[in-house]
């Protein structure tokens, strides 16, 4: 064998090969800068578009009412004004009435008690009930008007409802509507809220977390650190993985079947909600946790039992305090998953018209995302803001979500 | 002498493999024994069979018979637990507990439920860590992580922490091997300090060490004890042929 001859690193051939070299490091460098921008733009064209088009949606148009409450003899005194009777005896006295009176004298031009939200008459009563004093005078009232001339004074509105605006003039004006934060679903844009679908979702989660997240570490701890490793454990770690990629509407199926059809569980309840998303999330809690779990250094085990702790103090002990921000983060993860999560509860009846706020886990309701695919469904106009601005609620949410997630990570991390 | 433990013809499989081969062996009270022999042959193996804490390898299998002070440990009636607490363990690389520096130390007392009170507790950390010779250096700092500490504390710690909960017997797994010379001298001192309070079983791979440490030494060689004795007399004097081409280096 002869020897090799020592290499020479000056030739042309090895300089190419430096410049090459360089070369690819600076394209990858440029691919990964660009990948990046890419999708940071998307996100940036996403959140822009949807605050530009839902910031009207947390706003409404009020027309100043001119109301004289002396001449319309309301058969109401000031003292029975005060809670919830005071809605009924308003109501009782022909309120809604003596609104669209006032507002055909005041606006006979403009189509009257047409050009009005259905709920502008609520307005006034609320304040009349803050200010029982109006009683027995003139005043004027700020009101929220109808959604065509709401859609019209915001710039995108049909030509009879841009004249109607115009011929208003400074009498209309632009609030925060209160409202959205309050109520339910309507069938008129301007009176329809978020409060009902935010609580709904509120319902479901909570139902989700507290069962997913126990039985989901239970299961990842015993499966982790004391099944014996066999053909059946084997099968439910396939299982368990394969219950993960199941279709999220499947999981509506069975929530149909079982919850509805066998244990006769209410319809569009956020208690058949939480349990058909925990259903979803649990495996998600189950894949993340055994991960998490999995990375708990062995030898933290070996001085645990060394020092005589038995399995159940090694697991709740060490074990779980060291896996515990992987499982938050599994959990959180699945979670947000679930919040965002529309086809199983159309299929557990969430998608119907509630047009009131759940008051328990077996009241109807919504959620949030099932509510944004309604409104987006709508043929009247105002819906389109409306769809946007429950969009960002959503958004917020999850934001929030996420940010009580990393909080909680932190303050579990620990440093080694 | 008395002897601690006794184990007679053990077997040890892990699946169809044989680790360890028909071991008899007596330990001491009053000594610091020393296992040593190339590596793969079976002394950490071994070591863990003295405090069973081979039962958490779901393959391994253990047969003959080994006693503790007359109890055979692999009974029904032992309980596992409170044996892996008269029989403490040291491991190679130091593994304390992500936390502080006394939770570390109290953490066995307390799940064993040795001390009764916050002053108590005090006392038996304190006279762990300056039994293991880290008291003057962690005594300011005692909330501190203990994986804060150099590799060398660590272990001392480990060893404290062994300590706490009053064991009858220390079993030590290459406690140096992860160290530099001068903690390895820190642990080697402390283990003669040790000596006579506990029954101290080391498995080493530093011949020097084992000569340094130890007074009695079993050489291990393909799972099988090949020679047991008086320390000076393996080094000076082996009977076997295997363990003289070991001790002079020829294989190992």
């Amino acid at each position: 064998m002869t020897d090799r001859a020592p290499t020479d690193w000056r030739t042309d051939a090895m300089r190419r090969r430096i410049v090459r070299r360089y070369g690819a490091e600076r394209r990858f460098r440029m691919f990964g800068l660009g990948a990046i921008i890419l999708s940071a733009g998307f996100l940036a064209f996403l959140i822009v578009t949807m605050v530009m088009q839902g910031a009207a949606g947390f706003t409404e148009t009020r027309v100043s009412l001119p109301i004289d409450f002396a001449a319309a003899e309301l058969t109401v005194t000031p003292e029975q004004l005060r809670g919830d009777r005071g809605n009924l005896a308003l109501a009782g006295a022909g309120l809604e009435g003596v609104v669209d009176g006032a507002a055909g004298a005041a606006f006979a031009q403009q189509g009257g008690a047409e050009l009005l939200s259905d709920g502008a008459w609520l307005r006034v009563r609320d304040t009349l009930k803050a200010n029982p004093g109006m009683l027995r005078g003139r005043t004027a009232i700020d009101v929220p008007v109808a959604t065509d001339i709401d859609v019209a004074y915001k710039g995108d509105g049909t030509p009879e409802a841009e004249q109607v605006v115009a011929a208003l003039g400074d009498r209309l004006s632009r609030g925060l509507n209160r409202d959205f934060f309050g109520n339910a679903d309507a069938t008129d844009p301007t009176r329809v809220g978020i409060w009902g679908a935010l609580k709904g979702s509120l319902l479901t989660m909570f139902v989700t977390l507290i069962l997913a997240f126990p039985i989901g570490v239970l299961s990842a701890l015993y499966l982790e650190e004391y099944a014996p490793k066999n053909r059946w454990t084997d099968l439910i770690e396939v299982s368990i993985n394969n219950l993960a990629a199941v279709p999220s509407i499947i999981f509506g199926l069975l929530g149909l079947a079982v919850f509805l059809g066998t244990f006769g569980l209410p319809r569009s309840a956020p208690i058949v909600g939480g349990l058909t998303l925990a259903l979803m999330t649990m495996p998600v809690i189950v894949i993340a946790g055994r991960n998490a779990i999995k990375a708990v250094p062995p030898s933290i085990r070996d001085a645990a039992l060394g020092i005589g702790a038995s399995p159940v103090q090694v697991v709740f002990h060490h074990v779980l305090p060291l896996a515990l921000p992987g499982i938050l983060t599994g959990t959180i993860i699945g979670m947000a998953r679930a919040l965002g999560e529309t086809a199983p509860l159309l299929m557990i009846g969430m998608r119907a018209f509630i047009a009131a706020p759940p008051e328990g886990l077996t009241d109807p309701a919504t959620v949030l995302p099932v509510q944004i695919f309604l409104w987006s469904d709508e043929v009247a106009r105002g819906f389109v803001e409306k769809t946007s601005a429950a969009i960002i609620v959503l958004l917020v949410f999850l934001l929030a979500m996420n940010g009580v997630a990393i909080y909680l990570r932190n303050r579990f991390e620990t440093r080694w | 002498m008395t002897q601690k433990i006794t184990a007679h013809d053990v077997n040890v499989f892990y699946g169809e493999k044989q680790a360890i081969r028909q071991v008899s062996i007596d330990i001491d009270q009053e000594d610091v024994t020393a296992f040593i022999g190339p590596s793969g042959c079976g002394k950490s193996t071994f070591l863990r069979t003295l405090n069973r804490m081979n039962d958490t390898v779901a393959s391994a299998r253990v047969e003959g018979d080994i006693r503790l002070d007359g109890e055979d440990i692999y009974s029904k009636d032992m309980d596992v637990v409170q044996l892996r607490a008269r029989v403490g363990m040291v491991f190679q690389k130091p593994n304390p507990f992500p936390k502080s520096i006394y939770e570390n130390v109290a953490y066995g007392p307390r799940i064993h439920g040795l001390a009764s009170g916050k002053s108590e507790m005090d006392a038996i950390v304190e006279q762990s860590l300056t039994r293991a010779g880290l008291w003057a250096e962690v005594k300011d700092r005692l909330s501190d992580s203990g994986t804060a500490l150099s590799g060398g504390q660590q272990q001392r710690l480990c060893i404290a922490r062994a300590i706490a909960v009053d064991p009858e017997v220390i079993l030590m797994d290459e406690p140096c091997s992860a160290l530099d010379p001068i903690a390895t001298a820190r642990i080697e001192e402390l283990i003669h300090d040790l000596r006579g309070r506990y029954a101290i079983v080391i498995v080493t791979h530093n011949m020097q060490q084992a000569a340094r440490v130890s007074q009695k030494t079993a050489f291990f060689h393909l799972g099988e004890l090949v020679e047991y004795g008086d320390t000076n007399d393996i080094f000076t004097n082996p009977r076997e042929p295997r363990t003289t081409d070991y001790i002079t280096g020829r294989y190992g």
